[in-house]
């Protein structure tokens, strides 16, 4: 902290002289031990020792954006945790979500939130929403020698895009991959060890221009999706009464969904599900009673 | 380079101190003023872009008068300090002393070490949980510091704004109340409204002021600017001002221009960004 700190003459020259409105940037010159994809990478594989998030899905709605995550973290083959948060507001319109090593990407999250708004005070504006999604790519990119240790983050970046042109969609999602590949999504995307089923489940629940309560079920039941096949995804638990995160994000600004709502959602699936279970069972016994 | 012909350090300092102190009077003043949910900054400044008047942090604003180049590196370095030190510890641990200090000791070393000192003054404001742990902190350009209970005035007259306000200022006031003060404070030596007596406007208007509050309900960052319509509904006539009545809970509203950071228009829209469980704020009770 010596430099970053002021010191007996108040602030050091960094402070003062450096025009620029990037946190990261200016951490970088001042105090980059700070910085995560500043310091020595771990010689040996490392992944199966730390915490690893899982699941994120991000889907649009006639209104915005939604993203969801499960709260699951896994280390090799144990759960090191069952209500870990993966889904992060950004700013007041954007939200972001991690896969991956969860040390790393819970830090970097803090970084690009601090990023943001940083930014806002010294310009006295909000970045455009491509214009996040760039500074989060860069993050990622300089997360590239961990990753090949093992400590890859790939996030999902979703927003509102207050410039949105007329009949434009003003949700709009990016996906990422661990060289800062920067991709948006049409519709909907998913990351992390679930996707695949994931993006299976939305593939055939998701259709554009859904209002925002059934786009919520097609959130969460795509987790539910992932959970089933997926041994890193967790599913909703009611015996500790933890539920998936979910975020939405509209022309209000990002705001999380209450436990109450995502559980009401989750519960209805689980029912639905359960229904359509028992439903079988019965047509099963009726056909192997009418065999003789 | 020649040398210069030998100045005592008494003189070299009284030299310096008049020509700070000339270059800060020419500019107009600024006036930081407590109210009952927390502080008001009010300014006469004509721009709507170059600002006088900034968050620092959660609950820190910053307000200046001088010299803009000078107050504006002054400005981003209290907020990277601020946010370095959010960032490697905890937001809590951010405080408007801290700031205050860091920008004491550089003006303070500016002065007595550079040719030129800083033609600025500043005043940190913080917002706590009640009305008596907010603090105003005062920076002179010479690095003196002055923990200010009320108000800080600075600028071209603040001796006679401070007189104005001495007489007008009471505690608790309300937000419409205490921006009334301000501004007849500030309109009273203002050479913009020195014409009232020929008929020219008495008091400033929206568009020559720029005005913020530090608001201790609001659940994370307390900085909101008050702008266009918000703004005059506050400065209104004594008819608008009935309608805030005892307790004005929120404030016009107004529609933030694309692009607005939160907390900069629409009261009714909270700032999320990770403080999101706190729902939303106070709504107006009309």
């Amino acid at each position: 902290m010596n430099e970053s700190s002021a010191g007996r003459s108040g602030f050091p020259p960094a402070y003062l002289d450096r025009v620029g409105s990037s946190f990261t940037d200016f951490l970088g010159v001042t105090a980059p031990d700070l910085l995560p994809g500043r310091r020595p990478v771990p010689q040996i594989p490392v992944g199966d020792i730390t915490p690893h998030g899982t699941t994120i899905v991000s889907v649009t709605y006639d209104g915005g954006v939604l993203m969801g995550g499960d709260r699951r973290a896994t280390m090799g083959n144990l759960i090191s945790s069952r209500d870990i948060e993966k889904v992060y507001p950004a700013d007041s319109y954007s939200v972001i979500g991690i896969a991956g090593a969860a040390g790393i990407a819970i830090e970097m999250v803090r970084l690009y939130q601090v990023e943001l708004e940083h930014y806002e005070k010294i310009e006295g504006l909000t970045l455009s929403l491509d214009g996040k999604a760039n500074r989060l790519a860069a993050m990622i990119r300089g997360n590239l020698g961990a990753a090949l240790q093992g400590l890859a983050v790939v996030p999902l970046f979703a927003g509102f895009d207050l410039d949105a042109a007329e009949g434009a969609s003003p949700g709009r999602i990016f996906s990422y991959d661990v060289t800062g590949g920067n991709y948006e999504e049409r519709g909907y995307a998913a990351v992390g060890s679930g996707s695949l089923f994931a993006k299976n489940s939305l593939k055939k629940t998701w259709r554009s221009g859904l209002p925002a309560d059934e786009a919520t079920r097609t959130v969460v039941e795509a987790l539910y999706d992932a959970a089933d096949d997926d041994s890193a995804t967790g599913g909703p638990d009611p015996v500790r009464r933890l539920y998936p995160i979910v975020y939405r994000v509209d022309a209000e600004g990002a705001v999380r969904l209450t436990d109450a709502e995502v559980a009401a959602v989750a519960d209805g699936i689980v029912a639905d599900r359960a229904e359509a279970d028992r439903a079988n069972m019965e047509r099963e016994a009726t056909s192997r009673g009418s065999q003789p | 380079m020649t040398m210069p012909y030998y100045a005592s350090a008494e003189q070299v300092m009284r030299d310096r101190s008049e020509y700070a102190r000339k270059g800060i009077s020419r500019g107009r003043s600024v006036a930081v003023v407590t109210y009952v949910d927390g502080v008001l900054f009010i300014a006469e400044n004509p721009s709507s872009t170059l600002h006088k008047v900034s968050e620092l942090y959660d609950r820190i604003g910053f307000a200046a008068v001088g010299r803009y180049s000078e107050f504006e590196s002054l400005r981003v370095a209290g907020i990277r300090l601020a946010d370095v030190r959010g960032y490697s510890y905890n937001r809590r641990d951010v405080t408007g002393r801290v700031i205050a200090n860091a920008y004491a000791q550089t003006l303070a070393s500016v002065f007595a070490e550079q040719m030129k000192p800083f033609e600025v003054e500043l005043c940190v404001a913080e917002v706590g949980e009640s009305a008596d742990d907010d603090q105003l902190y005062r920076l002179t350009f010479d690095g003196s510091i002055v923990d200010e209970p009320d108000f800080v005035v600075m600028g071209g007259q603040a001796e006679a704004v401070s007189g104005h306000l001495r007489e007008h200022f009471s505690t608790g006031m309300n937000l419409a109340d205490a921006l009334k003060v301000g501004v007849r404070a500030l309109s009273a030596v203002s050479p913009v409204t020195a014409g009232s007596g020929n008929g020219g406007a008495t008091t400033l208007t929206a568009a020559q002021l720029e005005v913020a509050v530090l608001d201790r309900r609001r659940p994370k960052r307390a900085f909101r600017r008050i702008t266009g319509a918000a703004l005059r509904t506050l400065l209104g006539d004594e008819s608008a001002a009935g309608e805030h009545g005892k307790h004005p809970a929120a404030h016009a509203p107004s529609v933030p221009e694309p692009g607005t950071p939160p907390g900069l228009g629409d009261p009714a829209n909270p700032d999320t960004a990770g403080g999101t469980e706190h729902g939303g704020e106070a709504t107006p009770e009309d």
